[in-house]
């Protein structure tokens, strides 16, 4: 499909006259902009995100890597009201050590992530700073073993 | 105090905390505790996960064939709308692009579906509202789309038909004639559902003006589909980013201002009307042609992942496949709008009578089982 990236390429320069060398550019594809930051700065650019137009968080999920030793956190945010901005999604993500799984919660920016990170708490094990309800949700009351998401916890009979 | 046997809570004063699902009949597999000081509510906690299944999990231990049965069971009775986005994505990590027939058989099975899944809710809206024809009268149509979608996808709710590639058979030569006599019949059907249920006070009087979400809120909270276009909204993914080949037909957005209960319902009215517009248009379009791009051995991609969305009969159905070049996706996120509409129930919920809950919250169209996967 033949794609003009003007908008794409104009957003993201935007966010690194900003950043500088404080975000690296993931990819800017065809409706697909990524972009990986600093566990400091997620919330700053997160509300750079919002500032250009993008107001809802569509998915936010995390990926666990044993090799690195981390956690992938990623917002995908998504614009609905301005007609020009519709078809672009924003993924911005960042990576967490897993020996001190926190980070802060962006819920304060984007309210429509309080389910997402809810889940992803229970998942991962991730705390989400400032988060008024870091609970379980989904998962069994009496889910007594390791999150399951988590690559080191494999699947009964599936091992 | 608390009365186990109710499951009722007295918080001291006026106030109850009451327990609502999950087994009331009312809720689906879903609890909510909703505070009340007499008749109204206060506070509303939602309880999902009931039926967690773990279905990202799972998927972790499929290969991209087998995942699509598996996928598909958290939504039945939208069964193209849950499995399209998941194989488009799996197309764009293995690489492959379903020839146009393909592209267009799966619009006419997912309007289908979109169809089947609106009359469904329909029917279960009605009778919480105490209208039993509404029941029975949807129940009794979606059985003629489930016949268009079981020639084409061979079983009644779970068809497993979108594959990477393209989809997995052709649709039978005398399609076109049987699903036209069925829009033709289903458009008048359409007319005397607004007169005995959506013109009749007994719906209006429940619904207008009762749980209104404004354009702000709706907006802030997550929402997406219906709900979304019943604010004002005209955002509608096959608009927004079309997917298949929803650029070359031509359809309209049905939106409502209003933002309450009402307007959610008939914007679902609407919504139908337009996916026979669509499928209308497609089969005109249709042309003979391979309906599957064959993929030899066993499918894998490139380490690399995929985001993608389409507008499902809920709203916005979001998957992120991450692969590390495996047989097996290495992470599966699903993000299905009912899960996201949770959030915005509870704040439609806060503030509104007891007597409304019903009313409101179907008028969401919350699916349970979509929302714990």
């Amino acid at each position: 499909m033949p794609s003009n990236l003007d908008t794409e390429n104009q957003l993201v320069k935007s966010l690194t006259d900003k950043f500088k060398t404080k975000i690296k550019t993931e990819y800017v594809k065809h409706n697909r902009i990524k972009i990986s930051t600093s566990q400091d700065n997620l919330k700053s650019l997160a509300s750079s995100v919002k500032e250009l137009g993008f107001e809802q968080v569509i998915s936010q999920g995390g990926t666990d890597y044993p090799d690195n030793n981390v956690f992938r956190i990623e917002y995908h945010i998504i614009c609905v009201s301005k007609k020009k901005l519709r078809s672009i999604m924003f993924s911005i993500m960042t990576e967490i050590s897993k020996d001190n799984p926190e980070i802060e919660t962006l819920i304060d920016i984007f309210p429509s992530a309080e389910f997402h990170e809810q889940e992803t708490y229970e998942n991962f094990g991730i705390t989400f700073i400032g988060h008024p309800r870091m609970e379980r949700l989904l998962l069994p009351e009496d889910w007594d073993d390791i999150p399951p998401l988590r690559k080191d916890y494999v699947l009964p009979g599936r091992g | 105090m608390q009365n186990a046997a109710m499951n009722i809570e007295d918080k001291g004063g006026d106030q109850l905390v009451l327990h609502v699902g999950p087994q009331h009949p009312g809720s689906g597999h879903f609890r909510i505790l909703v505070t009340v000081d007499g008749d109204y509510i206060v506070g509303a906690k939602p309880d999902p996960g009931y039926v967690h299944r773990g279905a990202e999990k799972m998927a972790e231990y499929r290969d991209y064939i087998q995942n699509i049965p598996h996928l598909e069971r958290p939504v039945i009775i939208d069964a193209t709308g849950v499995t399209l986005p998941y194989v488009l994505a799996a197309e764009k990590i293995i690489d492959v692009e379903a020839p146009d027939r393909a592209k267009y058989i799966r619009m006419i099975m997912a309007e289908l579906n979109r169809i089947i899944s609106h009359l469904y809710w329909l029917g279960i809206y009605g009778i919480f509202l105490g209208h039993s024809t509404m029941f029975m009268w949807p129940m009794g149509d979606r059985e003629l789309f489930i016949d268009l979608a079981e020639s084409i996808g061979g079983t009644r709710v779970t068809f497993s038909y979108v594959v990477p590639g393209g989809v997995r058979n052709d649709m039978p030569t005398n399609f076109t004639e049987r699903a036209l006599k069925t829009f033709d019949y289903f458009e008048k059907r359409i007319e005397e559902y607004k007169k005995i249920f959506f013109n009749n006070p007994l719906m209006t009087a429940r619904t207008e003006g009762i749980g209104i979400m404004t354009k702000k809120d709706a907006i802030g909270l997550g929402i997406t589909g219906s709900n979304l276009r019943a604010c004002g909204i005209d955002s509608d993914t096959r608009k927004d980013e079309p997917y298949c080949l929803y650029d070359n037909v031509d359809f309209e957005i049905p939106t409502r201002k209003e933002g309450d209960s009402y307007a959610r319902c008939i914007v679902r009215l609407e919504e139908m009307q337009q996916s026979m517009n669509i499928m209308k248009q497609v089969l005109d379009l249709m042309e003979p042609g391979p309906i599957k791009q064959v993929i030899g051995g066993v499918m894998r991609g490139e380490p690399g992942e995929a985001f993608v969305r389409t507008e499902a009969a809920r709203g916005t159905m979001f998957y992120h496949i991450v692969s590390d070049g495996e047989k097996n996706p290495y992470r599966v996120k699903i993000s299905v709008p009912s899960f996201r509409n949770i959030i915005g129930m509870t704040h439609l919920l806060v503030g509104s009578r007891l007597a409304d809950m019903p009313a409101i919250y179907w008028s969401l169209d919350y699916w349970p089982v979509e929302a714990d996967r």
